[in-house]
This record gives C-alpha cells, structure tokens and sequence, in this order.
C-alpha cells in the first residue's frame, strides 16, 4: 500500500508542479471556464426572462453550475493531454521503469487532475460570486455541490487517461476531449431541461449530465433534487472508468 | 564567370547577430571553378551562418562575397539564378510526392512547360527515385530526402552547388551515394561544390580542398594531404610475437625516426620520409628475422590538425548550440544532432 | 532554358500545392465542417427556448444560429493557413522557396488558394445542412449567393489573418496560440442574442463594438430579413477591412522573413 501511495505521491506532485510553473498550461485552464461564466451569465441573462424559467437564485448561479462543473470535466480531459504528451515524450516509460507499483501512476495523473481543479474551481467561484451570484444553498448543500464537481472530475480524468494509455499519442486529444465535450453539451446548458424542445429535449433527458446538473443547481438554489441519484451516477461512472483506465495502463504496460 | 576567376570568392566576411557571439569573423577563402571544397568544423563553428551567406538568405554584416562572380550583396538575384543549394534540414513538404517537388521547383525556376516532366524523369533517375517519384515524401526514408534534396538542387542546371551538411544521419550506404553523386558533379560535369560537414572522413575522401573553421574563424586550409603533413609524418606501430623481443625491435627501428615503446614489447616509430617507407621497416625485419603479430600504419588525421590549431578535438568538439539566425525560423542546432 | 516566371505562374504554382495539400488531408477538411454543425445541432435546439423572448426576431431558432458556422469556419481556416506557412518557416521549407525567383507576394497570395478552396467547402456545407434542416433563407437564391460570397471574404480575411501571426512569428504554436482570442472575440458578440436583447450592458458594449458582431449580422441577415442594406454594408465592409488590412500586413512581415539580399 505505501508503494502505491508514494507513487501516486510523487505523479500527483509532478503534475500539480508542471501546472503551477507553466503559465501556457495553467491560465488557459483558468481562463476558459472564466470566459465561458462572463459570455454565458453575460451574454444570455435576457434568457432568465423567458416564461417559466423559475431558477430562484437567477442566470447567473443556473450558469455557474454548468461551468463548475464543465470546468471539473475539462479538468479531467487535460489530464488525459498530460498522459498523451508523457507518451510522446518518453517520460511515460520512465514512469513505468521506476514506479513499484504502476497503478500509482493512474491515481496520481488522477489526484493531480484533482488538485489542479481545485485552482481552477475557486477561481470561477469567486469570480461568480463578485458577478453577484446569489446563493440559497446552506453548508452542506454547497460541500455537495463540491462533491458533485470532485466526483465529475475523478469520472472525466479516468476516462482521458484510460483513453491516453490506450492511443499513446497526442493526436488522440480530440478522441478524448470530443465525447466529453458532446455529453456536456447534451445537456441543459442554457436553459432547465423542461424549457428544451425537439431532439436535445429528448437526448438531455436521458443524459447523466443532466442529473447531476440538475443536482447541483438545486444545492446551490437550497433545494436539493436528484442529489442521490447523481453521485450514483457519477460513482459508477468512476468505477466503470477505473477499469477502463487500468485496462489502459495494461495496454500500455504490454506494448513496453 | 571566366574559367580563371573564382567561383567563390571571400573577404572578410562577418556575420554578428545581436545576442550572441560573432558567427562568422572575419574569413576569406576562395574555390575555383570545378572544385569541391570542403567547409569542415564542429557544430557552432560558423559554417551553415558562411553558407546561408553565401546563398543570400542572410546578409553579411560586413565583408564582401562573389558567388559565380556576382556579388552576393547587391546582385542577389543573379547568384541565387547560378547556384543550387541543399541546406541543412531537407526543408520537403511530406504531403507532396517527390515528382511534384521537382515540378513545382522546375516551375519557379522558369523551366519550360516541355522541359520540366523531362528534367524531372531526368534527376528522379539519376538520383535513384524514379519508383518512389509517385509516393509521397513523408514516406521517404532519410536517405530517399537527402536524394531528392540533391535532385531539387539541380533542377535549374547551377554551376554551383552548397551542400550543408548533405549526410548527417543517414546510414553508411545512403552517404556512400551521396558522395558518389557529388563526386560525379564536380568531376564529370564540373559543377564547383561548396560542402559543409563535421564529418572527419567525408571532407577527406571527397573534398579537393579543405577549410577548417571554429569559433567562426578558418584555422587551416589546403588539400587535405597538405594539412596532414603540416601536423607530421604517418607512423608504423610493430607488436613482435615474443614480447621481450622489444628491445631488439626497438634497435632495429631506431634509424627510421623517432620511437616509442609502447609495453608489452611493442614499439611505434615516426616515419619521416612518409608511407613509402613502410616497405623498408617490413624488408629490415624480415633479414632480421623477427615474426611481427602486428604491423599497423597510422596516419596523421583531420582531427590531428584540428587539435594542433585548436587545442581540442574536432570529434566530440560540437558541445555549443548554434545561434539562431533572427527571423529565420531555423531549429537550435544540438551536438551529434 | 530558365525564362523570367511571371507572377502567375508563381502564384499558380504555389496555389497548386496550397490545394493539393489541402486535399489531401482530409482531416483537415472534416473537422472544420463537422465541429461548427455539431454545434448548430445543439444550439439551434438547445436555444429554441429563446424565440420566446419578447422582441426575438424569429420563431424558429435554427434561424437564427445558422450564421455562426460561417464564422466559426473561419477560424478553423486561419488556423490551418498559418499553422501550414508556419510550418514551411519551422522546416526549411521557406529556405527553399526563397532561393527560387519566387516573389514574396505570389507565396502569400497562392498560400492562400488552399485556404480559399477550403473555405468554399465549408460555406457550401453550411448552406445545404441548414437548407436541409429547415432554414429558410429569406433573400432567396441571389440571397445565398451573397452570402456564400461574404462567408468566402470573412474566410479569406481570417486566412489572411492566421498567415500574418505564422510570418511574424514563425511558429505554429504562435498560430494555434490566437484561437482562444478569436474564439472569445465570437462569443462576445451577438452571435447567441440579438445585441438589443442582451441584457447586460457591459457586454451589450463589447458586442456593439466588436467587428465580429457585424459579421455575424451580415450574414444573418440575409437569412432571416432579406436585403439588409446597412447590415450588408457592415458585414462586407468589416470583412473586407480585415481582409485588406491584415493581407498588408502580412505582405510586410513576408518581406521580413523573405529577406534575401
């Protein structure tokens, strides 16, 4: 267990280190769920007007759950571009040489996912809550809604790091980034789902995202639904990915 | 260009960029027509920032330059019309196949509609690639770039050829070709070729004359023979069959030059009168009678002159970086690249 | 024999590699026409909700949406132009370009037939999909001629663009590097809501002084009014200056990197 504990150790380190130094990696992670948060709140307040859009708390807190939770996902999938470039670099091998106990490396690619979310999620929270964000969940509601992000983002980072090991290159980036991107946009992004029509209405309503979504809108609105129901989702989804990740560093393990 | 005027024509040249040592200081050097001169120096020396010059991709900072009897400053376009040039990176499009490089280069070269699809049926021959002409270069091994590279040189028939570097990594039998080919151009066809290499033997066994840089600045120039014999005679080491037989080996080689006891019996002695002599150290130690398990001719190298002028080797000297010339958008260049 | 090249031919021969290229990586191809309609998928229907905002200035919202693509296309094409100069600069490629008679101008200009070929494409696409899907396009055949002659110059002019950044700085990474500012400077326009429903005012500003937004509209409007004269006016003279203003500031920073004595 304490082999798999200093490797993870000692990736999470590397990972959360190479962000922190490296302004080209850490403001865009920064600065895109920001911008997403300013044309999304901004751009589309006028929405908060249409008949039976009754989120309490306003468009701009309907909007921030979105991109909490985006930003929590696209963590995840940037994560999965580290593992991609270490490929094509060569430090993966290096990694798999020397760690004693390879599926630290996963977790730590994980945990380092994690950590560095937690930058980006503070930043977009302040950011809300100067913009005015109202905010009617209670403590506990909001530890939730944290756990709903950590949760994503565990999901989203197994799934890219899975997907990494498996291709080994980082031409496989679009092949990570483009399933995510598609099931958070399945989802209702600019508007609660009851106000969707057509296709996307009947897509978003069968979408995990949309759970979760919903659950976490609801803590911030102190009105919990679904809550349950996400983290089962997103739990499963974890464990289902934890295969599939480790599947991948076997994969990777294989072709040496 | 007459016959008698140089083909290549330096004075003084100097190329400073604004961060970073002089490139290139203060050089002259002169190639006549039909010669292959070989530019030998280790990574950082100067030589593809003298060929870049030369070529007019980059201006000198001070100093003149003829390259085909134009000057290389204010006549421009004239040497770029006489020269062909394979610099250093292959620069290939690896989308296109290599008949379409040839024709695009033919094209804005000026070559003649009727011209062009011979002249590349042509050079695709002469340089080995007719079977791969329809495949895309991105498929091509090293060897096949550096080829077609050659080949893209010569589309517009040049009298004179820069070669930067024309065989780093490429294996033993793709370089042996290339220097056939080039060879086969300043002999046969009397193209003058200006060649930069860091490679010891290539600049011995193909070029006509040799100019040695460092630090940007000729430390030496002749024919490679000449530079050898500046720096000493060839030497003959003998290792007897019976080790203690070395102090009668020793006697016996004495009167050729100087010795040295190398142990274990065995002995080197200088040969000043030079390799013909090797013929009479065998005669004398077979009237001696004395059986001989080696018997191994050295011969001062390129690398022996490098380190009399320089204090280093030539061989493992290229540590520095190359500095990026500004706006060109060249890769730093790495020692053994 | 070598003969003087004509400009033509120079720009002729280096647009036939421009599209060659071009054509043969289809990936290239794809991508930029799937990811701005899968967005159109989503947002047409994602944002029907918003005709029901009072004053919305149609029922169907796909309507509306439809512009953007033409927009996003071109970014997608700036990008692949100056990632493409940029890498014939970061190979050598250029190097051997330059010992040619090649003028600076024809290189630039037949650069640019690739990314003209590509742009067509994609306007084409985005017209017929949208067709396809129910738009209507209110200023009739003559209307969609306009418009793929307008998404063609917006294309070209952020070709122009992409080409500059690859010049200036000679690196692809400098090139994929103004994606995020030209993605931003698209949202922050009125490419979601009509500017005079946009309900805040800082970002109502931003949008009434972002070129983009004209673009946008200039396209727009020949969908979902007919013959806008003012908006026309705007989009075609927004996407002309870009055009022209970074086609000569390209053709300057070409003059830098092309210098040859």
């Amino acid at each position: 267990m304490s082999r798999f504990l200093y490797v993870t150790k000692g990736v999470a380190w590397r990972s959360i280190h190479n962000t922190i130094v490296s302004p080209a990696i850490l403001l865009p992670s920064i600065i895109f769920p920001l911008f997403f948060l300013v044309a999304f709140a901004g751009g589309l307040s006028r929405i908060a007007d249409i008949p039976n859009f009754d989120y309490r708390p306003g468009y701009t807190a309907f909007q921030f759950v979105f991109v909490f939770l985006q930003s929590a996902a696209f963590g995840g999938v940037f994560t999965g571009f580290a593992v991609a470039r270490d490929f094509d670099s060569g430090f993966a091998r290096r990694l798999l040489l020397s760690a004693p106990q390879r599926s630290g490396i996963v977790a730590g690619y994980v945990i380092g996912a994690l950590l560095r979310w937690f930058i980006t999620g503070s930043v977009v929270t302040i950011a809300a809550l100067i913009a005015g964000m109202n905010v009617f969940g209670s403590g506990i509601d909001l530890v939730g809604l944290l756990g709903l992000g950590i949760a994503m983002n565990f999901a989203a980072a197994l799934w890219a790091c899975g997907l990494a090991m498996f291709l080994r290159t980082e031409q496989a980036g679009a092949l990570i980034q483009m399933p995510v991107f598609v099931l958070l946009f399945l989802a209702p992004v600019y508007v609660p789902v009851h106000l969707l029509t057509g296709w996307i209405h009947a897509v978003a309503r069968y979408n995990p995202v949309t759970v979760a979504l919903d659950a976490g809108r609801g803590l911030l609105a102190g009105s919990p639904i679904r809550v349950a129901l996400a983290f089962a989702l997103l739990a499963g989804a974890a464990l289902v990915l934890a295969v599939f990740a480790r599947r991948g560093l076997a994969s990777a393990e294989r072709a040496g | 260009m007459s016959t008698s005027s140089p083909a290549i024509e330096v004075e003084q040249l100097v190329r400073e960029f604004r961060k970073g040592p002089r490139a290139v200081d203060h050089i002259d050097l002169s190639v006549s027509p039909g010669e292959i001169y070989g530019f030998l120096g280790p990574n950082g020396a100067g030589k593809s920032t003298t060929v870049l010059m030369l070529t007019t991709l980059l201006p000198p900072t001070s100093g003149r330059a003829t390259v085909g009897g134009y000057d290389v400053v204010k006549q421009g376009a004239q040497v770029r019309a006489s020269i062909g040039a394979a610099l250093q990176e292959a620069a290939l499009d690896p989308i296109l196949t290599g008949r379409e490089h040839v024709n695009l280069q033919a094209t804005l070269q000026g070559l003649a509609k009727a011209d062009r699809k011979r002249r590349a049926d042509e050079l695709l021959e002469r340089v080995g690639l007719t079977e791969a002409a329809d495949r895309r270069v991105g498929g091509y091994s090293g060897g096949m770039k550096r080829r077609l590279d050659l080949a893209l040189a010569l589309v517009h028939r040049p009298r004179l050829l820069f070669l930067d570097e024309p065989t780093t990594g490429l294996d033993p039998q793709s370089r042996s070709a290339v220097w056939d080919e080039v060879a086969r151009l300043a002999h046969d066809e009397g193209i003058t070729v200006f060649l930069t290499t860091q490679y010891l033997e290539e600049a011995d066994v193909l070029a006509d004359r040799v100019g040695i840089i460092d630090l940007g600045r000729i430390v030496a120039e002749g024919t490679p023979a000449q530079l050898k014999a500046q720096i000493g005679s060839p030497s003959v080491e003998v290792t007897p069959v019976e080790q203690d037989a070395g102090e009668r080996l020793a006697e016996l080689l004495a009167r050729f030059g100087e010795l040295r006891q190398n142990g274990r019996g065995s002995v080197t002695v200088q040969l000043p009168g030079g390799e013909s002599e090797l013929a009479e150290v065998v005669r004398v130690l077979d009237q001696a009678g004395l059986r001989v398990e080696l018997l191994q001719l050295h011969q001062p190298s390129l690398d022996d002159v490098f380190l009399a002028k320089t204090g280093r080797k030539l061989e493992g000297a290229g540590e520095e970086v190359e500095e990026e010339p500004a706006g060109r958008g060249r890769r730093l260049r790495r020692r053994g690249r | 024999m070598v003969a003087d090249v004509s400009l033509f031919q120079q720009v002729s021969a280096v647009a036939h590699r421009s599209v060659t290229r071009t054509l043969r990586q289809r990936g290239l191809l794809v991508f930029p026409v799937l990811f701005p309609l899968i967005l159109f998928a989503i947002n047409g229907s994602a944002l029907s909700a918003a005709t029901h905002i009072h004053g919305f200035p149609v029922s169907n919202y796909r309507d509306f949406a439809l512009a953007l693509p033409f927009i996003q296309g071109a970014l997608f094409v700036s990008i692949s132009a100056g990632t493409d100069l940029a890498r014939d600069v970061e190979t050598g490629f250029f190097n051997r370009l330059a010992l040619t008679p090649l003028r600076g101008s024809a290189l630039l200009v037949g650069q640019l037939g690739g990314a003209f070929v590509v742009a067509s494409i994609q306007s084409i696409v985005y017209l017929l999909v949208g067709i396809a899907t129910g738009v209507g396009i209110r200023a009739g055949v003559g209307g969609a001629v306009v418009l793929l002659a307008l998404s063609t110059l917006i294309s070209f002019g952020f070709a122009c663009l992409g080409c500059l950044i690859a010049l200036r700085f000679g690196s692809g990474e400098a090139v994929q590097g103004i994606f995020p500012l030209l993605f931003v400077l698209v949202f922050l326009s009125s490419s979601s809501l009509p500017r005079n429903l946009i309900k805040t005012d800082w970002f109502r500003e931003v949008a009434t002084y972002n070129p983009v937004s004209y673009l946008i509209e200039g396209v727009r409007s020949l969908i979902i009014t007919g013959w806008d004269g003012e908006a026309l006016a705007l989009g075609f003279g927004f996407a002309a200056a870009l055009a022209v203003i970074a086609l000569a500031l390209a053709e300057r920073a070409m003059r830098t990197r092309l210098v040859r004595t």
